[in-house]
């Protein structure tokens, strides 16, 4: 069988590219799709554990929670990025230094 | 090393290089793209996981939802997206990201330390649920399972994500409206 020790590796090198994209990107798509790779991660370590866990399928139904809270995230992100690129004609989030007005 | 672990080795190679060209590449459009292959690779190695439903979710939510919106977001945000990404710099890694580096290099050796470690094969809880075989077989359908679980156990975190994921669309749908002139 596939050790868990190698899920966890993957996941975590999943996770450390999402972390150097949200640190680098100045793009709000980027750092969007780097928030995805790091939830993608905890989305498979949860599933990697819920094999060990038949009965009640704890880490699976919780990996699809974590989808749908992907899927919501990211349609809000997309609203917050259209509306900041109205507004500043960038999406560039270091350039985006104002509340409304 | 038998079949399974052959494609595990060769899915996580592939999530871990698509999602590394992810992250270095230039090209916005090409990094999406791209993206669709990591997350591919990870649906392969959920079902790895013998967790079916949940890669079979992945690819219909993610390839199919999200990255569809990603797109969305990249075309209707226009020119001045590309133009802020041809003023970074041409080098493979400029100064101004060497802080990011290091700290994500740090970051994944600590946790890498970390798992080997624990050593997750044989915690408590994993050991005791391989004697009660409590585990996943390749033979197993636990799609069945999953749906009684999710409306028996799980109910409540179930409720809860529903309503939360229509507040999420009604406040997209509201920050996204035309603001009417003031």
């Amino acid at each position: 069988m596939i050790s868990l020790n190698d899920f966890l590796v993957v996941g975590a090198a999943l996770f450390c590219i999402g972390l150097y994209m949200l640190l680098t990107k100045r793009n709000a798509i980027q750092l969007l799709i780097g928030i995805e790779l790091m939830l993608n991660a905890g989305i498979l370590n949860l599933v990697a554990f819920g094999k060990f866990d038949k009965i009640n399928n704890s880490g699976q139904i919780f990996a699809l929670f974590a989808i749908v809270l992907a899927a919501a995230t990211t349609a809000v992100a997309l609203a917050i990025i259209l509306t900041v690129y109205r507004k500043y004609k960038t999406i560039d989030p270091g350039r985006v230094n104002s509340l409304k007005d | 090393m038998n079949l399974a672990q052959i494609l595990f080795y060769a899915m996580a190679f592939i999530a871990v290089a698509s999602a590394l060209y992810v992250a270095a590449t230039k090209n916005l459009v090409r990094g999406i793209f791209m993206f669709f292959v990591t997350l591919f690779a990870l649906a392969g190695l959920y079902v790895l996981a013998l967790a079916d439903f949940v890669a079979v979710t992945q690819i219909v939510i993610y390839v199919g939802g999200i990255l569809v919106l990603i797109l969305f977001a990249f075309m209707l945000s226009g020119r001045e997206t590309l133009n802020s990404l041809g003023e970074q710099k041409d080098k493979l890694i400029s100064s101004g990201k060497i802080p990011g580096l290091v700290l994500a290099v740090l970051f994944f050796a600590a946790m890498v330390a970390m798992i080997l470690r624990v050593d997750a094969d044989n915690l408590g809880w994993i050991k005791q649920a391989v004697t009660a075989d409590n585990v996943i077989k390749p033979t197993d359908n636990s799609i069945n399972n999953i749906g009684i679980n999710l409306m028996t156990t799980y109910l409540l975190p179930f409720e809860a994500i529903s309503i939360l994921l229509m507040m999420a669309l009604i406040g997209a749908a509201h920050i996204s409206r035309k603001e009417p002139d003031a």
